[in-house]
């Protein structure tokens, strides 16, 4: 395996202890009691149908690059960081949604612990995203092809896992919350 | 083919040499430098600074616990305000020492300064790679580890003082600003710094992993890894999967802090006024700090376990004993270390039964760290130990191990620990066996690779002298320490003189003090002949303690790139001492069995014919790097 490729599958497992330790601590927390009860808001679903969709494009993308498309690569990847930045944008309305429900960051942990979560990992995904371009960036000078493709597998690796892991985080709260 | 191998060997040398010598200016040489080698030597000085400043806070420290009444006022020029008028400690500074001094020992010295050093440095040279698998992250890691130390360093300079509230910064003290001067702005600071701390370190430790699961040379398996080697990689392994958890605590921590929220925080008055936090938990974050916290004590203790094992079977001229073991230990170790956190919560009021279940889990511990101890002991039992500096400060560490481990199995006992909880028996506890252990474990790997890192020799009886007084005085220190704390003399008290009980142990405290400050005075030896050697010490031979490993087999100042040729092949493990029939009392890793036909066993006859067949298979360094 390239070396750079394995560095990120370990930098995905430290991601990983952060959400892990911050679920646990959340169904700890829970089991203290006094917890706030309220319903997701509804842009979750939305926003989930988003970054699933931006994965599968990827994904095609990263096809593309293998076939040598570059044109189809570069509208795929264009399109990848625009859903990724819908993405964002829906979480800040699941934001405002909560609100609207009375659910505020700072009051009850119950309903800190979901600005949590999903800040912490709207954080990562923007990262995912500055990755994005730094590929679009490079595939635009035509440096990501069928012989090049370390950068965009490595992309694509850690776009799939923010997507995961933003399923695990949305099942987790439906089953918690 | 073979035409074919030894060109594009001698291109990768020129690359290399080009790399070595041409590009390098002094500030990418010397400063934002990507040669694991020279990350290394930045991460000890640093770490050795920060060792400095450690150890003179204890020393503070411990005349106010030795000396009560004594007029401080010569420390005025130093200290200013934090000498109240009286010529006292002021007690809120005394709580930010301690703070401090645990936050720098455990983090900056013993994680950044020990396997920040000895991992970069001889992970590399040991594995047969020409550096790290990213030297650019290598060189971040350093820089970041910087920038958390200088955020450190700023917290002293505060008017409230650094942070106060123990290195475990529990909440509720750490988290209300009003609750003392130190959970102000230099708590703030603590966290700001420790969050860069954990930026480094994952970056270091993803760094440690992939080198040596990737860029090992050819033959060197697995189970060819010296020891160290191992140490390293498990500690690195620990590192990734808990220092995010640290990084969850200190980010609720700061929301909790600086937004209002209320994660670990409910039903508080201050001053007689109720604070508006409800439906937090203080004990959440001690189960998240100590999901972190207790692996770094093996974090701390696994890389001097590491250097120890190399050092002990070099200088004892005799295989490791129980080498197998001795991974499988390091293994057991790193898994347990996982699932025993929450014995250093016995007093949070948890259920009896969750806390036995912890206690067989810590006392299962002692198994695999009986083991390693059976094993140097069994390593050095009717061996021809040559005492080395390096030598002394392994066996030290041994005996820390030993005698420091025993109390352990003291505290892993529930019913025991209440009683000892925050006594000064935990301080002597802690302080022997992950505190004193593991710096002479970094002393150790400092006197034995000294001549690989400068080319030069220490001087052996500065050495030796640095040895005594250091391995007596701290024996001096913790041994009285365990009377004082089985007397129930509470930890991290600025003073003890109202109560009655404590006063008998006046003399005691006089003697540990005197016995601390002759310990931290005594690593002014080990300061000078560590600068004087590395510009006046004896040049150093190519292999100076006649050492099986690769890193020996480099030039003795490598460049950036280690090896001027190609990377030698490793065909045997790495502790071919005193091998019956051998002409040498030791066969480096890179002798391959077909050379030491007299010494060989028969099974590594077979092995022979394989070495051959590897002869002929090319690696391409392009791939890799």
């Amino acid at each position: 395996m390239h070396p750079h490729k394995f560095a990120l599958w370990l930098f995905i497992v430290s991601i990983l202890m952060i959400f892990a330790s911050m679920t646990s601590a959340f169904i700890v927390k829970q089991g203290d009691g006094s917890w706030l009860d309220y319903n997701l808001p509804s842009m979750f679903w939305f926003t989930t149908a988003v970054i699933i969709t931006s994965s599968g494009l990827l994904q095609w993308g990263y096809f593309a690059a293998k076939q040598d498309q570059l044109k189809k690569l570069k509208i795929l990847l264009a399109f990848t960081i625009v859903l990724g930045l819908v993405f964002l944008v829906g979480q800040w309305y699941s934001w405002v949604q909560l609100v609207s429900m009375d659910v505020f960051f700072v009051g009850n942990p119950g309903g800190s612990f979901i600005y949590v979560l999903t800040g912490l990992h709207a954080f990562h995904l923007i990262s995912g995203i500055l990755f994005l371009i730094i590929v679009l960036i490079s595939a635009l000078k035509n440096k990501v092809h069928s012989k090049n493709l370390v950068r965009i597998e490595m992309c694509a690796t850690y776009w799939h896992f923010l997507g995961a892991l933003w399923v695990y985080l949305l099942v987790f709260l439906v089953f918690y919350h | 083919m073979d035409q074919h191998i030894a060109e594009t060997a001698g291109y990768h040398d020129e690359q290399w040499h080009s790399h070595g010598h041409q590009k390098e200016s002094f500030v990418t040489k010397y400063i934002f430098s990507q040669d694991h080698k020279t990350i290394a030597k930045q991460f000890l000085i640093t770490g050795m600074f920060w060792a400095v400043v450690g150890g003179a806070l204890s020393s503070v420290f411990r005349l106010q616990l030795g000396y009560p009444d004594m007029s401080l006022e010569w420390l005025r020029p130093i200290l200013g305000g934090w000498i109240t008028e009286t010529g006292q400690l002021d007690p809120e500074f005394y709580l930010a020492m301690i703070t401090m001094h645990g936050t720098i020992m455990v983090f900056f010295v013993l994680t950044a300064g020990l396997s920040g050093t000895f991992s970069n440095f001889l992970i590399p040279l040991q594995i047969g790679a020409r550096d790290m698998a990213s030297g650019f992250l290598n060189m971040l890691s350093y820089w970041f580890f910087f920038a958390s130390s200088v955020v450190m360093l700023i917290s002293f300079f505060l008017e409230t003082g650094p942070a106060s509230g123990g290195w475990v910064i529990y909440p509720p003290l750490s988290a209300l600003p009003q609750a003392m001067q130190g959970s102000q702005g230099g708590m703030t600071l603590w966290l700001v710094s420790m969050a860069i701390f954990i930026v480094s370190s994952l970056l270091g430790s993803i760094n440690y992993i992939t080198t040596i699961i990737n860029l090992r040379t050819k033959g060197m398996t697995f189970t060819r890894l010296p020891l160290t080697i191992w140490a390293f990689f498990l500690t690195a392994v620990i590192g990734v999967l808990s220092f995010p958890v640290l990084f969850s605590a200190a980010l609720l921590l700061i929301f909790d802090r600086s937004f209002g929220t209320s994660f670990y925080l409910s039903d508080i008055y201050i001053a007689g006024e109720a604070l508006s936090h409800q439906g937090g938990s203080a004990i959440l974050f001690q189960h998240l700090f100590w999901f972190l916290g207790h692996p770094e004590v093996y974090i701390v203790m696994l890389p001097g376990l590491g250097i120890t094992s190399e050092i002990i079977a070099t200088n004892s001229r005799k295989p490791i004993f129980g080498y197998r073991a001795m991974i499988g230990s390091l293994l057991a170790i790193s898994v347990l270390s996982f699932i025993v956190w929450a014995h250093h919560m016995f007093v949070t009021g948890m259920n009896p039964f969750l806390g036995s279940i912890f206690m067989i889990l810590t006392l299962i511990i002692a198994v695999p760290s009986a083991v390693k101890v059976f094993n140097y002991l069994a390593t050095l039992w009717r061996a021809n130990i040559r005492f080395t500096p390096g030598m002394l400060f392994s066996i030290g560490l041994v005996s820390f191990f030993i005698s420091g481990g025993l109390t352990g199995i003291y505290l892993g006992n529930s019913a025991i620990d209440i009683q000892l909880h925050d006594t000064y028996f935990i301080v002597a506890h802690f302080h022997l066996v992950m505190g004193a252990a593991s710096f002479f474990g970094m002393l150790a790997g400092v006197y034995h690779w000294f001549p690989k890192m400068f080319g030069r020799m220490m001087d052996a009886k500065l050495g030796y002298i640095h040895f005594w007084l250091t391995f007596v005085g701290v024996y001096l220190i913790f041994f009285p320490m365990h009377y004082i704390g089985i007397a129930g003399f509470p930890r991290r008290y600025y003073s003890w003189t109202n109560f009655d009980v404590f006063n008998s142990f006046t003399d005691l405290n006089i003697f540990v003090t005197i016995a601390a400050i002759a310990v931290m005075a005594s690593q002014f030896i080990f300061l000078f002949n560590f600068f004087y050697s590395m510009f006046k010490g004896r040049v150093a031979p190519a292999n100076p303690w006649k050492s099986n490993t690769l890193e020996w087999t480099t030039p003795i100042r490598p460049e950036h790139g280690n090896w001027p040729g190609t990377i030698p092949n490793v065909y045997r493990w790495p502790y071919d001492y005193s091998k019956p029939g051998a002409e040498d009392d030791f066969i480096p890793q890179n002798v391959p069995f077909s050379q030491t036909l007299e010494s060989n066993f028969p099974h590594e006859n077979d092995l022979i014919g394989l070495e051959k067949e590897e002869e002929g298979i090319v690696i391409d360094e392009n791939e890799t790097h």
